[in-house]
């Protein structure tokens, strides 16, 4: 008999009950819950008379729609009453439940897929669920973690459990080493570029080879953070030591005997040797250039030294429709040089790209150097009030306020602009964020993905170059 | 939940592919802590040609007439026909509720994004999977003729066009039961509670590190 996957050591060690029907129940360790997708489904257990099953598996903090200025003021800085109320409702439905939650002024609030790795509630082989499509990046610890919707926050809720039914294996392989100033984020958007953004559809992804195995904790998170850019619902990578490197002490990770008898399971949870996938898709690591996005879907991304595509070379009629319909909106013209994209702002933040190492490998690029003067705006959110005090432990608020990079607070901010960061009308950004899709940042902005290093080269000549040509 | 059996509607052909989330309902809706009244703000950013804002008299607003489902002949629709990958990108379940408050029952396309796909079901609206050459000539029957409708049938599992001909599709069965019936889901799966603590019990003892956060 064949090994098993990572996915289906997950999916087994989680079933509490197969239906006859092709579903089942999985139990849920953990939920994550945040302000937007969350009010619904509180007052869906009110009306139903219902009771969380368990408490303590829940844990929640306000990101969305919080300002990333003048945060001392708590919930009242919130300009926005819709916004307030939200976060207001938050505060009610954990106090009234009894939930742990990091509110706006704690220290631990932040993006909601930054903080549960930083605490340690995420741990390996846990499942994980919120109602954000993004939950994938816990995915990053050998974890089963699922995006989404209310009425499955809801349903987890009031049973510890979610309905599912099995997905296939994919293993995305990058063999090879990665190249000066390539990271995690050209990785993953190179991925999506080669398997299209609904590649994954009906998909687990593991992220598997040597590229993948060399990353950091913080590169496999912003790799799997994106699994459904591809179209998983579900991205991991096998457990190593770099995993459990990055869980050892955290607030809420097991200590003494138990941290033992967790390490012991946990260095089982990679698929073995001699595992079958559905499908497998490799790319040579080696190969792989800064990326950078130029329309309005996450599989429009090719490498900074390449150009916009003309869709005349286009077959596939509703793909060329789609090229016309996203140049259009972009204000692009067909072959047009990447580096020829002028720039307006520069978001360098969300949970794709807001931790530590993210906001170093920025400040390594800007450092000694000053932003474009054709920039409106170049902005950096750090992905905790953790992560931020870090970062200004470490120096990097002086080299980015320096070089003319605003400071800000924890959030999702810019990402999709809730609050009050958001793009102008045919704004053009560089952002670090996840999703191009047409006024995710702003009505009728223009968003370029790109990594931390590429966001910052960005800011410094306002238009795209590689980074590689400001590296020692 | 609101159960389906049988509908019959007129049909809106949306011709693009990789319709988002963001672009069915965008962020700034999102702030409401309510599942109703999103209909008038569905495909907010093409159906009109300024920056929606939450609570705005939407009537008022100036409309894009090229937008599909501003042509008299669409309004009343209540089955959306799609390209590939409808529905990708965020969580948000306040794309179907959009959908449903416009008065959508079923939305027709050669493939769904996953997250979206399920949380139509949990909303009494159902999303179909055709083949994508048979959607294509929907596309074309449906343009070509105005008040166009589409009969579609869960319990048969079947899309029935004007001319009798008729277009099988797969459903869950899970899926399918809880909408035929109009079942609460949770209810359901509170029918195994006894399942649920029996291997809640039985992880405490083997992985007690997952228990002992979160308060």
């Amino acid at each position: 008999m064949a090994g098993k996957t990572l996915y289906d050591k997950l999916w087994d060690d989680h079933l509490v009950k197969q239906r006859d029907d092709g579903s089942a129940l999985i139990y849920i360790d953990r939920q994550l819950l945040h302000e937007v997708t969350s009010p619904q489904a509180f007052e869906g257990l009110r009306l139903a008379n219902r009771k969380p099953w368990r408490i303590d598996a829940n844990v929640a903090t306000p990101d969305h729609n919080v300002p990333t200025t003048d945060r001392a003021r708590g919930i009242d800085g919130i300009v926005d009453p819709v916004s307030r109320t939200q976060v207001e409702t938050l505060d009610n439905n954990c106090d009234e439940f009894g939930i742990l939650e990091f509110k706006i002024k704690d220290q631990r609030q932040g993006i909601v897929h930054v903080i549960g790795p930083e605490q340690g509630v995420t741990l390996p082989g846990m499942s994980v669920v919120c109602g954000d499509s993004h939950t994938s990046t816990h995915g990053a610890f050998g974890c089963l973690a699922h995006g989404i919707g209310t009425s499955e926050v809801e349903h987890v809720l009031a049973t510890q459990c979610l309905v599912q039914k099995k997905m296939k294996n994919m293993l995305v392989k990058v063999n090879g080493k990665l190249g000066k100033g390539v990271t995690g984020k050209d990785v993953v958007l190179a991925i999506i570029g080669k398997i299209g953004t609904a590649g994954g559809t009906g998909y687990a992804i593991e992220f598997g080879g040597d590229a993948i195995q060399s990353l950091s904790m913080e590169g496999r998170m912003t790799i799997c953070n994106m699994a459904i850019e591809g179209g998983a619902r579900v991205g991991m990578v096998g457990v190593d030591d770099t995993t459990i490197e990055y869980v050892k002490g955290r607030p809420f990770s097991p200590k003494g005997e138990t941290w033992d008898k967790a390490v012991e399971y946990w260095r089982t949870l990679h698929s073995d040797s001699d595992a079958v996938f559905d499908k497998v898709v490799e790319l040579d690591g080696s190969a792989i250039k800064p990326q950078v996005s130029w329309g309005t879907s996450p599989e429009m991304v090719t490498g900074v030294d390449g150009s916009v595509p003309d869709p005349v070379k286009e077959n596939d009629p509703i793909k060329r429709e789609g090229i016309e319909r996203a140049l259009k909106y972009m204000g692009l013209q067909p072959n047009q040089k990447i580096t020829d994209i002028k720039l307006d702002r520069v978001f360098i933040g969300s949970c794709t790209n807001s931790r530590i190492e993210d906001l170093r490998e920025a400040a390594a690029v800007v450092k000694g150097r000053k932003v474009a003067s054709s920039l409106k705006q170049a902005m950096v959110v750090p992905g905790s009030g953790l992560v931020k005090a870090q970062a200004e432990q470490e120096g990097l608020d002086k080299i980015f306020i320096e070089a003319g990079l605003e400071w800000r607070d924890p959030g999702c901010s810019m990402c999709l602009a809730m609050n009050a960061d958001k793009l102008g009308q045919g704004e053009h950004c560089a952002s670090t964020s996840n999703r191009n899709f047409e006024g995710r940042q702003g009505f009728g902005g223009r968003t370029h993905l790109v990594s931390p290093a590429m966001a910052a080269a960005a800011a410094i000549k306002g238009h795209f170059i590689d980074v590689r040509e400001l590296m020692n | 939940m609101r159960a389906f059996t049988q509908h019959q509607g007129i049909v809106a052909p949306m011709d693009r592919s990789n319709v988002d989330t963001d672009m069915i309902i965008p962020k700034q809706f999102l702030k409401s802590i309510k599942r109703t009244g999103f209909g008038p703000n569905l495909f907010d950013e093409l159906r009109y040609l300024d920056e929606g804002q939450p609570d705005q008299d939407c009537s008022k607003r100036p409309i894009n007439p090229d937008f599909v489902l501003n042509q008299e002949r669409y309004k009343n629709a209540s089955v959306l026909l799609a390209r590939r990958n409808f529905g990708c990108g965020s969580s948000r379940e306040h794309a179907p509720w959009a959908l449903d408050d416009f008065g959508f029952r079923v939305v027709i396309a050669p493939s769904f994004a996953d997250i979206f796909y399920n949380n139509c079901f949990k909303n009494g609206l159902l999303p179909i999977v055709l083949d994508e050459v048979i959607v294509g000539r929907l596309f074309k029957e449906s343009e070509a003729n105005v008040g166009y409708q589409l009969t579609v049938d869960l319990t048969a599992q079947t899309v029935i066009t004007p001319s009798g001909e008729s277009f099988s599709f797969e459903v869950d069965d899970f899926r399918r039961h809880c909408l035929l019936n109009g079942l609460d889901d949770i209810g359901v799966t509170l029918e195994d509670a006894g399942a649920i603590s029996a291997y809640e019990d039985a992880r405490r003892k083997t992985a007690p590190w997952l228990f002992n956060a979160g308060n």
